[in-house]
């Protein structure tokens, strides 16, 4: 199969996904105990039965479950995932304000994450027994024993009482003044323990993958060869063993991405990072249900298309994998 | 050695010398030359002691207000020090990982469940059931877990059960997984045929011949869980869904929170504790995993 016939049908079976994902978020909100009118009338501080009746006609709660459910999957199919009473906005505004904070938070680390793992990883395979080896073997136990944000409030701790050196909460500091590169300077500033919180998790992981699927490469013949041939040792470990090395890497990747962006969450809400998940808790505490179930759709939107992506990059580092 | 080589084993001697340990016997023995297995099992032995019979020897309420509020370890009588509302923290740390350990193992035993089920059909059966189980399983490890587990504890209300169920039923795809692949390899050896051909019925291919064999990963991976589904509580009260009438380690940092430049100490130490026993279940995985791997053993 052609990688665009490939990519054709897992962005078809994707889009079944979505739609799945709708339908559930839908039956859920459905079947819970209390409707969208009992919240806003919570809000309002209580009202009487036709206060209720007007909210629910205006929603359209009346009417029965196939027809609102049409009404929310057409609407999401033009981009439209409802309006926020809570936040006065429609949801896809919403998400989209907040989209940005959350992807740089969850990529950023990711990319250290995958680097530094890979990195660490190699230094390991290289001496099985060596100190890399050992500090990858601590690294691996901590980081999936250790809850991220017990690890992001120690940081807080440790910034603000002993090195004050970055900011522990927000995304911008509104008093700084100054050209664009003083603002991303600013941002990186503001990201730096997030990002090194949100990276420690899958750094324990990727570091643990990746020494072993290099130590599993290492033996294999064709590197036997390269050495023979007399090529230096980094060209031997870093060309030719990590290109193969790295396909585990990159599934696993693409499979933890759904668990990075639930990382992303607690993380958020630690540091006060104004993104999705900042979001996600402020309107599943103010039972804005519009909005979550809008942000449960779009996680899961980018998580499919990460595992898209995944896909393609593993076939152009390996270009093995090209039948089924 | 080299000695019996050549003579044919024709007297039962020479049969009862050669020494056969009992699966499991061996099993332990490679479990306990690990050390490190060993001391992720004297870890937990601990903590279950520290949780479960510890409130006994310190008969505390968690919840009632005893002292000034952040009184330090050590000061004032306190061996934990005090919460912001002035309660102990000693006994919040027992009564907390009671809950803590009871949500992690039912939330696991859950997962387990579902896990092991929808594995072992689509397994079993292959073709359609597969194709469809396997879409399903995988249209759960799409969802976020984390959010899709807030928004069922939101809507549901956070109580000890929706607080369970919920973890349960987001994280069983990687035992599906599992139990599936273990299917798929062994539906195809030799004693499922021969079981097969003595017309065994689906159900007991399924539990009394397949299930038993395929065990020793998904014993490593329901390890595992207990471990996620623990950190999986604990983020889920220090995010604030919890029951608030129910205290557990994650619901102790949760709540002390705001005030963590006060008195960082109530938030570290509820979350030490989750660390060593998440530490001590992944060290006997570990552990478990040599032990319950033929490919490992040496023999």
């Amino acid at each position: 199969m052609s990688l665009t016939q490939t990519i054709a049908k897992r962005i078809g079976y994707g889009l079944l996904l979505l739609i799945g994902v709708l339908v559930l978020n839908f039956t859920l909100i459905t079947i819970a105990p209390g409707d969208i009118a009992d919240s806003i009338a919570g809000d309002m501080g209580g009202a009487d039965a036709t206060v209720l009746e007007e909210i629910r006609q205006r929603y359209g709660l009346n009417e029965p479950f196939h027809v609102q459910l049409w009404r929310y999957v057409s609407g999401v199919a033009r981009l439209d995932l409802g309006f926020s009473y809570f936040y006065n906005t429609p949801v896809t505004t919403l998400i989209l304000e907040k989209l940005p904070a959350t992807l740089l938070l969850v990529f950023s680390s990711q990319i250290l994450a995958i680097v530094l793992g890979t990195l660490l990883g190699v230094l390991a395979a290289k001496k099985p027994n060596g100190v890399v080896s050992l500090l990858v073997t601590f690294l691996s136990l901590f980081g999936f024993a250790a809850p991220v944000f017990w690890s992001g409030i120690l940081l807080i701790i440790a910034f603000v009482s002993i090195f004050p050196l970055f900011p522990v909460g927000g995304m911008t500091d509104v008093t700084v003044e100054g050209g664009f590169f003083v603002h991303l300077l600013d941002l990186l500033h503001h990201l730096f323990l997030p990002m090194i919180t949100l990276a420690s998790i899958y750094l324990a992981l990727y570091s643990r993958l990746a020494r072993a699927s290099m130590l599993e490469v290492l033996g294999a013949d064709y590197i036997r060869t390269a050495r023979a041939k007399g090529l230096p040792q980094r060209t031997v470990l870093y060309k030719h063993a990590l290109k193969n090395a790295l396909g585990p890497l990159v599934t696993v990747a693409g499979l933890q991405f759904s668990a990075v962006m639930s990382g992303a969450v607690v993380v958020e809400t630690v540091f006060s990072w104004p993104g999705l998940g900042t979001l996600a808790l402020q309107s599943i505490l103010a039972r804005d249900t519009p909005t979550i179930m809008g942000i449960l759709f779009f996680s899961s939107f980018v998580v499919i298309v990460v595992n898209i992506l995944t896909d393609v990059v593993l076939r152009m580092i390996d270009p093995r994998i090209k039948a089924n | 050695m080299a000695e019996p080589i050549n003579k044919t084993i024709s007297n039962d001697e020479t049969i009862n010398s050669i020494k056969v340990s009992h699966p499991l016997a061996e099993m332990a023995s490679m479990f306990f030359r690990n050390y490190a297995a060993v001391a992720g099992l004297i870890l937990l032995i601990a903590i279950i002691c520290f949780v479960f019979i510890g409130p006994h020897l310190h008969p505390t309420d968690p919840f009632e207000m005893v002292w000034a509020p952040f009184s330090r370890p050590m000061e004032e009588g306190f061996v934990l020090g005090t919460d912001y509302l002035g309660r102990d923290m000693l006994a919040a740390m027992m009564v907390g990982g009671q809950v803590s350990m009871a949500i992690g193992l039912s939330a696991a035993l859950i997962s387990l469940l579902i896990g092991v089920t929808v594995g072992a059909f689509a397994g079993y059966y292959g073709g359609i059931v597969e194709e469809i189980l396997m879409r399903f399983t995988e249209f759960f490890q799409v969802l976020p877990t984390l959010l899709f587990s807030m928004v069922i504890v939101a809507l549901f209300g956070a109580s000890l059960l929706t607080v369970t169920l919920a973890i349960g039923v987001v994280s069983w795809t990687a035992v599906a997984r599992v139990t599936r692949s273990e299917f798929l390899r062994i539906r195809e050896l030799e004693y499922v045929a021969a079981a097969r051909s003595g017309s065994a019925s689906d159900h007991y291919l399924i539990f009394k011949v397949i299930l038993p064999n395929a065990l020793p990963p998904i014993i490593v991976q329901a390890n595992l869980m207990v471990g996620s589904a623990i950190l999986f509580e604990a983020a889920l009260s220090f995010l604030g869904l919890s029951d608030p009438n129910v205290m557990s380690w994650g619901q102790v940092i949760g709540s002390n929170r705001p005030y963590i430049l006060d008195s960082g100490f109530t938030v570290a130490l509820p979350g030490f504790a989750i660390f060593l026993t998440v530490l001590a279940i992944s060290l006997i995985g570990d552990g478990l995993n040599d032990a319950l791997n033929p490919k490992l053993r040496q023999r």
